[in-house]
């Protein structure tokens, strides 16, 4: 990470004047500092310590620290879950057809719209594709259901060309669920996630593309050759933060489409978080949960920062 | 000068491949919405038929006067306007000044406070810490839990100390001799001249406060504090239609409107807000998403 500090020196005091009176004069600076780290202290900080219940059997009557310790009681009872394997089937799958499909896809739709010439007509495409983006899950889940009933428009259509014989309950199927995530997600997000690229494409010199022209490339010889190299790194910074983030599934989308009859292919680890700690109150493990999530996210997030560095020398740190 | 730039039959095909899957795209993107409006304006009992795909058949605002004659729903509204407006403004403000006090060379302590910054980014605590720390500061069934706990993001606070240096020292030091300290700089300099980056991170906040519902969910208990993201939620995903019924009986306009109409219609009251403002701040956006995503 590139340095965040500015080369900008304090006024009205040397750097050579005693501490006690720097600090008087920048009293203010401090004291707007400080907010913001009173803030992260509360916010942030005291729910990372917070995690220590995973060790320990809390509940809501004492406090945490008087809560007794158990060792890694939580930890071996989430192994011995049975739901632990349909659990990680469920994020996992769901997240790598995600990074398989969704990740390029994106990619796909910048490079393609940067070929379009007119200008106020990429515009308008632009400003259509991210639309989406705006909506809520839980208006989009509005939709899906909408669309997806029994009387709804997809049945209609498959039932009038006889792609079916009776109307199928979409959202009640196990077997679609994952269909649903993914290409509602795609849906969602796929002019919004463009945009990165596009803004990196938009960076490319002109020079290059005139020197493809002369060397005799056509238009997909120049996206392949000029275009893609051209955005490697920014691909590479996205990709390495969305494999650290593949335990992470889109929970406030989960939350919309979940339902008991499709639960053997939505019950996701967030989800499996949540139920377990906020529905039937088992703070504790619920907690111990989170934590083996966390550190196989940091895992992940530095093998693929690795993994990038080597190949092709773009890393976050 | 266009004219000598003659196309290739292979360029022309190319360009009349790609606008067609442009076009597609667009279709994709916009029926779908297109679908839930024409459905919202059209008589309830009407649509329970079916068979409506390009515009309404039997044209009718009731269901809109459903929504707008439910207080529940009306209440929800409140609440998400209210929260939006008041989170917007204390997230963008709390989150400026804190940068603004960082991006200064010479803080004391400034290089510590980032680390502890860039700490946060990589991890927290989760969900239940979170909600516990919530609920040890009274925050359940308070309107504050909405706005408190993200009143400060340090990834916004990286877009905006980027910003904020690339604002020409001379306009402070101008300030400084004619005697202002460093509140008054950052609120009549710094502020003023900063409208882009403002303008991205509020309608980051914006949307984040406008469709989020979880909050409502796990934090708030009494529907007088529910914002319309979480009634609806509760309407569309655990499919009790009925809710929707009981909010809107009394208003004896049930006959022409179903549970489906009224929902429709909530979604479409629920959103349009949002895709009002959007096209006015996208040439912000699209700068702000650069700064804080890339220049790593």
């Amino acid at each position: 990470m590139k340095p965040l500090l500015s080369p900008k020196i304090e006024t009205g005091s040397g750097p050579k004047s005693p501490l006690w009176r720097r600090l008087l004069a920048q009293r203010h600076l401090q004291t707007m500092a400080l907010l913001g780290v009173v803030w992260m202290i509360i916010f942030n900080y005291i729910p990372m310590y917070g995690l220590i219940i995973s060790f320990k059997d809390y509940n809501i009557v004492k406090s945490i620290a008087e809560a007794p310790w158990v060792g890694l009681t939580h930890f071996r009872e989430f192994l011995d879950d049975e739901d632990l394997v349909n659990v990680i089937r469920n994020t996992l799958g769901i997240s790598l057809i995600k990074l398989l499909i969704g990740f390029p896809l994106p990619i796909i739709f910048a490079l393609f719209l940067n070929e379009i010439r007119s200008l106020r007509y990429k515009k308008a495409i632009q400003t259509i594709s991210y639309l989406p983006h705006f909506l809520s899950w839980v208006v989009l889940g509005g939709i899906l259901a909408t669309w997806l009933a029994d009387v709804g428009i997809v049945n209609n259509i498959l039932l009038s060309l006889h792609l079916i014989d009776q109307p199928i309950t979409y959202l009640a199927e196990p077997s679609y669920f994952w269909t649903i995530i993914i290409s509602s997600d795609i849906w969602k997000e796929l002019g919004w996630s463009a945009i990165i690229y596009l803004a990196a494409i938009s960076g490319v010199s002109p020079e290059m593309y005139e020197a493809a022209t002369i060397d005799g490339a056509g238009r997909f010889q120049k996206m392949w050759f000029v275009t893609l190299p051209a955005i490697k790194s920014t691909i590479s910074i996205l990709f390495i933060l969305a494999v650290s983030g593949v335990l992470n599934s889109n929970f406030d989308q989960i939350l919309v489409l979940r339902n008991s009859l499709n639960d053997s292919a939505s019950n996701v680890i967030d989800y499996y978080i949540y139920y377990t700690g906020i529905v039937s109150n088992r703070f504790s493990y619920s907690a111990a949960v989170t934590l083996i999530k966390a550190v196989i996210a940091l895992i992940l997030l530095l093998i693929a920062n690795q993994v990038s560095k080597k190949i092709n020398d773009t890393s976050l740190f | 000068m266009f004219a000598l730039k003659r196309k290739t039959k292979g360029e022309a095909l190319f360009d009349i491949v790609n606008n067609l899957i442009m076009l597609c795209v667009c279709f994709l993107t916009l029926y779908p919405i297109w679908y839930v409006l024409i459905n919202a304006f059209n008589d309830g009992n009407d649509a329970m038929l079916g068979g409506i795909y390009w515009w309404p058949r039997v044209f009718s605002l009731k269901n809109f006067d459903a929504v707008f004659a439910s207080p529940g729903i009306m209440q929800a509204m409140g609440i998400t306007v209210a929260k939006t407006a008041l989170g917007v403004l204390v997230h963008v403000f709390f989150t400026a000044m804190v940068a603004y006090a960082l991006s200064r060379k010479g803080l004391i302590g400034g290089k510590f406070y980032i680390l502890l910054g860039t700490i946060t980014l990589f991890f927290n605590g989760g969900l239940i810490p979170t909600f516990l720390l919530n609920r040890d500061l009274h925050l359940l069934d308070n309107f504050l839990v909405y706005i408190i706990p993200v009143m400060f993001s340090f990834f916004d606070l990286i877009i905006f100390m980027t910003f904020f240096r690339e604002i020409p020292e001379g306009l402070e030091e101008a300030a400084r001799i004619d005697g202002a300290n460093d509140w008054s700089i950052f609120l009549r300099v710094v502020l003023p001249v900063s409208m882009p980056v403002i303008a991205t991170i509020a309608l980051f906040h914006g949307v984040y406060q406008w469709n989020d519902y979880f909050a409502g969910i796990i934090y708030v208990n009494n529907p007088d504090l529910q914002p319309i993201q979480t009634y609806l939620f509760r309407v569309v995903a655990q499919s009790s239609s009925n809710q929707m019924m009981v909010a809107v009986q009394g208003s004896s306009l049930t006959k022409s409107v179903t549970s489906q109409s009224i929902k429709l219609a909530t979604m479409v009251v629920t959103t349009l807000p949002i895709v009002f403002v959007y096209p006015f701040l996208q040439r912000y956006f699209v700068k702000g998403m650069m700064i804080g995503s890339i220049k790593g």
